[in-house]
């Protein structure tokens, strides 16, 4: 396990956001503002947990410790988890979910498209799956984002506000720690850093279709790389652990 | 009094399951515009291996026949059992004739 163990914390990293950002999405339904929106988002949920599944499974296999993507979903706790604060960030107004959507799409189609070439095999093929699904995400927001922000004077505000508040979880996406960094020297790990100002641009060119303003770079929240969440996220596992943590092995 | 509708314009679907086979009718969504209309087909009528192609029509565009013709329209074609090809052979082969 020891010499894997960099490989199953950049894998976990990888399902935790797919597996956290699926659940948020998933509170979505029967709550969307119509139900073909509401079959979007849940369709886009299903598409992050089936990722996750993958993602984990892989994870199981590199421990080795004869546990399954479930276990690691619905057995870890909190510190455990290193999905990014913006994945588990509440659903709030529909501008809200669609801007922490769009920025995580953008940010996953950048990193996917590279991870498709990493050396590990398994990470590949569960990327070139993933960039078909990632592709559609991004359309998705980026023609929501435009809609909401280039739309009536209360969408708009809502778009900026939602913009606004959640930029300060968008640099911890682009942090490479010592792990990352390890990995990308084998060709396994994506290089984040050079993906931050085609981020930039893409967004910007989405908030200026959609006639809002792009943030300045301020303070920016971090931790998630070491396991450290904002009060969000044991809200969440709470309620997706529960049934495992009150009937250990239940199976239906 | 009248309730607003707040649902966007009706479009009609239509879904290839198979290349070369026809677009059918598979039903309608809310859209505002093509784009939209596009991607709320996809994700109301494609979940599940459906589809290989979709066309979306704005519902006002769809010309539908009176129900008040019906029997002019359709029940001449009722008691015509020569019209049907079922005196023939099906060639080995042929799935769709």
């Amino acid at each position: 396990m020891n010499s894997n163990q960099p490989l199953y914390t950049y894998t976990l990293r990888l399902a935790d956001n797919a597996l956290v950002l699926g659940h948020r999405l998933s509170e979505w339904c029967s709550k969307a503002p119509f139900i073909e929106e509401d079959l979007a988002l849940t369709n886009i949920a299903l598409d992050m947990i089936g990722r996750a599944q993958a993602l984990l499974k892989y994870a199981a296999e590199i421990e080795g410790s004869g546990h399954s993507e479930d276990d690691l979903a619905y057995r870890r706790p909190e510190n455990h988890y290193y999905n990014f604060l913006i994945a588990e960030q509440a659903n709030g107004d529909f501008a809200t979910s669609i801007t922490r959507q769009l920025y995580i799409s953008v940010y996953e189609y950048l990193v996917y498209s590279q991870l498709e070439k990493s050396r590990d095999t398994t990470l590949a093929a569960i990327a070139s799956k993933a960039i078909k699904e990632i592709r559609y995400h991004y359309r998705h927001a980026a023609e929501w984002a435009v809609r909401l922000g280039d739309g009536t004077a209360e969408s708009h505000a809502r778009m900026q506000k939602a913009v606004n508040d959640l930029w300060m979880y968008t640099g911890e996406m682009f942090e490479m720690d010592e792990l990352d960094a390890g990995l990308m020297r084998e060709g396994i790990a994506v290089d984040v850093t050079p993906l931050r100002s085609q981020w930039h641009e893409l967004i910007k060119g989405i908030l200026n279709e959609a006639t809002l303003n792009v943030p300045d770079d301020g303070y920016m929240q971090t931790g998630s790389k070491q396991g450290v969440h904002s009060e969000h996220l044991g809200h969440i596992l709470a309620e997706m652990q529960y049934l495992q943590r009150a009937y250990p092995d239940a199976r239906w | 009094m009248k309730t607003k509708d707040t649902q966007l314009d009706l479009w009609e679907v239509f879904i290839q399951s198979k290349s070369g086979l026809p677009h059918i009718h598979a039903g309608s969504i809310h859209a505002s515009d093509i784009r939209m209309a596009m991607q709320n087909a996809r994700d109301t009528y494609t979940r599940r291996g459906e589809g290989t192609s979709i066309w979306v029509v704005p519902s006002v565009c769809v010309s539908a026949s009176n129900p008040d013709d019906s029997e002019m329209l359709f029940d001449p074609s009722t008691d015509k059992i020569y019209r049907h090809p079922t005196f023939y052979v099906m060639p080995e082969g042929a799935k769709n004739i």
